[in-house]
């Protein structure tokens, strides 16, 4: 276990203090914290599971268990823009496949794959709760309604013109 | 025409709704400043009885009755669970309140904490809903500035403090057993029941767990009084609901109307009709759990007793309209796929039957299914029924069974003409 792992920044720290006396419980800290560093991070690996477990004091093995029932924590290095394609019903009944499949192509990728660039990482997500504005499309943590292949294309030029790294 | 009652979504007119400024302006926090301390607890549950006010999460359990299944006084700290989860297909209602008017829902968390005995409360978020986390953040932070939440609220003695608790992507963690699992820092798998969580549920403790719009609902409830809000809805289904529609209607969106509108007024008023005026094929009324109905079925009430007795469910309000030219097998596809893919896999049941029938699904849908799959289809349906922890199975069973039953020439014409014969030309 090696906490220094968790070089949090000072905003971090304080969320961290908050969570803490939130809870009756060190464990129910888990989903929270998880949040937090994979926000810090990124990702959630191994050694940052590890120091993870550590601080709340649980077994590691609690702690990757929890961390792969869940959908949203990334376990390795993501691109910088996850396209997550809602496949729920409301968003298909309303031109979802033809977007996924116009995305595919474009990207030249399959779902579950990275551009190579590392710019554009495409997935499919169960529904986002959004269906009154099908079809949606949910990049990193912003939600895009209403989506059309027209639409997508220039958030993509928009997205790709941007600097590679950092904002 | 006559005015629209609005209880929910009052002040969603209002440019700063979420600010506490605009919701003290519009009467927020007078039923805190009339209960609290003056209205013994036992007497909020009553009120909350007489009002008929029913649990909008989806299984429209009487709210009254669940808190008084809280024995007092409790030797242990008492749990107040606010389910934000809104992961059921078709549903996207409490996104609007916690955005939009955060502070009702906070005062409903007071008032219902209150009547509980409870001292901490919850309010769980699904993952994804950053923004409904953020909205929820300031307001709670701005409650706790005025004097709402903290110690000694309004000098009355009583002490509320009230949390976020971030989901991560389950739906499974939307029922109650599984949202305390998650709660605890657990993965989201249903417990047996009994115990009940009201005797034993978050950390080992009674706990409530309700709807984000079923609390969002008692500020008003103990304001205008029990009949007022039990006169608006229908039969034993007090007040609104907020029907969130989504699918082939023109204009989608969150209605909130009184119980028992009848779906058709929901559908051609509300949402505008049909996309292109198309014909209705089927709509699914409560979420996608919900047994679908026929067009000749739309004039049934909107409410929970109205659409069990024609043998589907108010579930969380979502309705999913779907016009003549949508293939009924794709769509049953589509959702048992969803239910497959969230099934939390610890009941063999829901693990292998949702599995099974997406299989079975997908193949009498791509045209290679056989007469034998469709009976195969209704056999896996009703094993997977009432044979599990949790109602997930039988959230994936029902409206297969209703599938099969209301469209079952379809499934035959698949098999018969080994293709799609309605939607030929399938995107990659
Ligand atoms: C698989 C499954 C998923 C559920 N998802 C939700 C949900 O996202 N939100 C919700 O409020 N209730 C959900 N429920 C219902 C809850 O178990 C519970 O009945 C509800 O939160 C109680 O609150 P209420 O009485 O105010 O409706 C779900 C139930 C099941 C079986
Ligand atoms: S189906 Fe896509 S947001 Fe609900």
């Amino acid at each position: 276990m090696s906490p220094e792992v968790l070089a949090f920044s000072e905003e971090a720290q304080a969320e961290l203090e908050s969570i803490l006396q939130a809870y009756p419980t060190k464990q129910a800290c888990l989903l929270p914290v998880l949040h937090l560093v994979h926000r810090e991070f990124g990702y959630i690996s191994d050694p940052i599971a590890e120091a993870v477990a550590g601080l709340l004091e649980i077994p590691f093995a609690v702690a990757v268990e929890v961390l792969t029932f869940y959908t949203l924590f990334a376990r390795r290095p993501q691109a910088k823009y996850v396209i997550q394609v809602c496949r729920g019903l409301s968003c298909a009944l309303l031109g979802q496949e033809e977007l996924l499949a116009y995305l595919k192509n474009r990207l030249k990728i399959k779902e579950g794959e990275m551009t190579p660039d590392g710019l554009f990482e495409l997935k499919t997500v169960e529904c986002l709760g959004g269906c009154g504005e099908s079809p949606i499309v949910r990049i990193n943590e912003t939600y895009y309604e209403l989506q059309t292949i027209d639409r997508l294309e220039s958030t993509l030029k928009e997205l790709s013109k941007g600097p590679k790294k950092g904002a | 025409m006559e005015k629209a009652i609005k209880i929910l979504t009052q002040n969603f007119g209002l440019e700063d709704s979420h600010t506490l400024e605009a919701y003290t302006k519009t009467g927020g926090y007078q039923a805190v400043r009339k209960v609290l301390g003056k209205i013994a607890p036992e007497g909020v549950i009553e009120e909350v009885k007489r009002s008929n006010l029913r649990g909008l999460g989806g299984a429209g359990f009487p709210t009254g009755m669940k808190w008084s299944f809280i024995s007092k006084p409790s030797k242990k700290p008492v749990y107040l669970l606010i389910n934000g989860d809104e992961g059921e297909p078709g549903t996207f209602k409490d996104r609007t309140i916690m955005t939009r008017d955060p502070h009702r829902l906070i005062e409903g968390v007071l008032l219902a904490s209150y009547a509980l005995g409870a001292h901490t409360a919850y309010i769980y978020v699904r993952g994804e809903f950053t923004f409904c986390m953020e909205a929820l953040g300031k307001a709670i932070a701005e409650a706790k500035e005025a004097g709402y939440l903290g110690k000694n609220i309004l000098k009355s003695g009583f002490d509320l403090d009230v949390y976020i608790h971030p989901g991560a992507g389950a739906y499974i963690c939307g029922e109650e057993t599984a949202l305390i699992e998650s709660l605890e820092g657990k993965p989201g798998r249903p417990r047996n029941k009994p115990p009940f969580p009201a005797v034993v549920g978050a950390f080992g403790c009674p706990t409530i767990v309700n709807n984000v719009e079923t609390i969002a609902h008692v500020p008003q409830i103990l304001l205008n009084g029990a009949e007022w809000f039990a006169k608006i809805g229908s039969d034993r289904n007090g007040g609104t609901r907020l029907f969130s529609v989504s699918g082939h209607v023109k204009k989608p969106g969150v209605y909130e109307l009184p119980m028992g509108t009848p779906l058709r007024e929901i559908l051609y008023e509300h949402a505008g009709g049909i996309i292109g005026d198309s014909p209705l094929k089927g709509v699914i009324p409560g979420g996608s759990s919900a047994p679908i109905l026929r067009p000749e079925e739309v004039d049934v009430g909107m409410d929970f007793d109205q659409l069990a007795k024609i043998g589907s469910m108010g579930g969380s309000g979502g309705i999913i309209a779907m016009a003549e030219g949508t293939c009924m097998v794709w769509a049953l596809h589509n959702l048992a796929r969803f239910y497959a893919h969230e099934s939390c896999g610890q009941c063999s049941p829901c693990r292998e039957g949702t599995g099974w029938a997406e299989k079975v699904l997908r193949r009498i849908e791509g045209g290679h299914g056989t007469a034998s799959d469709i009976e195969l289809l209704e056999k896996i349906a009703k094993g997977m029924m009432t044979r599990t922890i949790c109602p997930l199975a039988d959230a994936c069973a029902l409206p297969i069974l209703s599938y099969l039953k209301k469209y079952r020439d379809e499934f035959e014409a698949h098999v018969r003409e080994k293709r799609c014969p309605v939607r030929p030309k399938r995107a990659a």
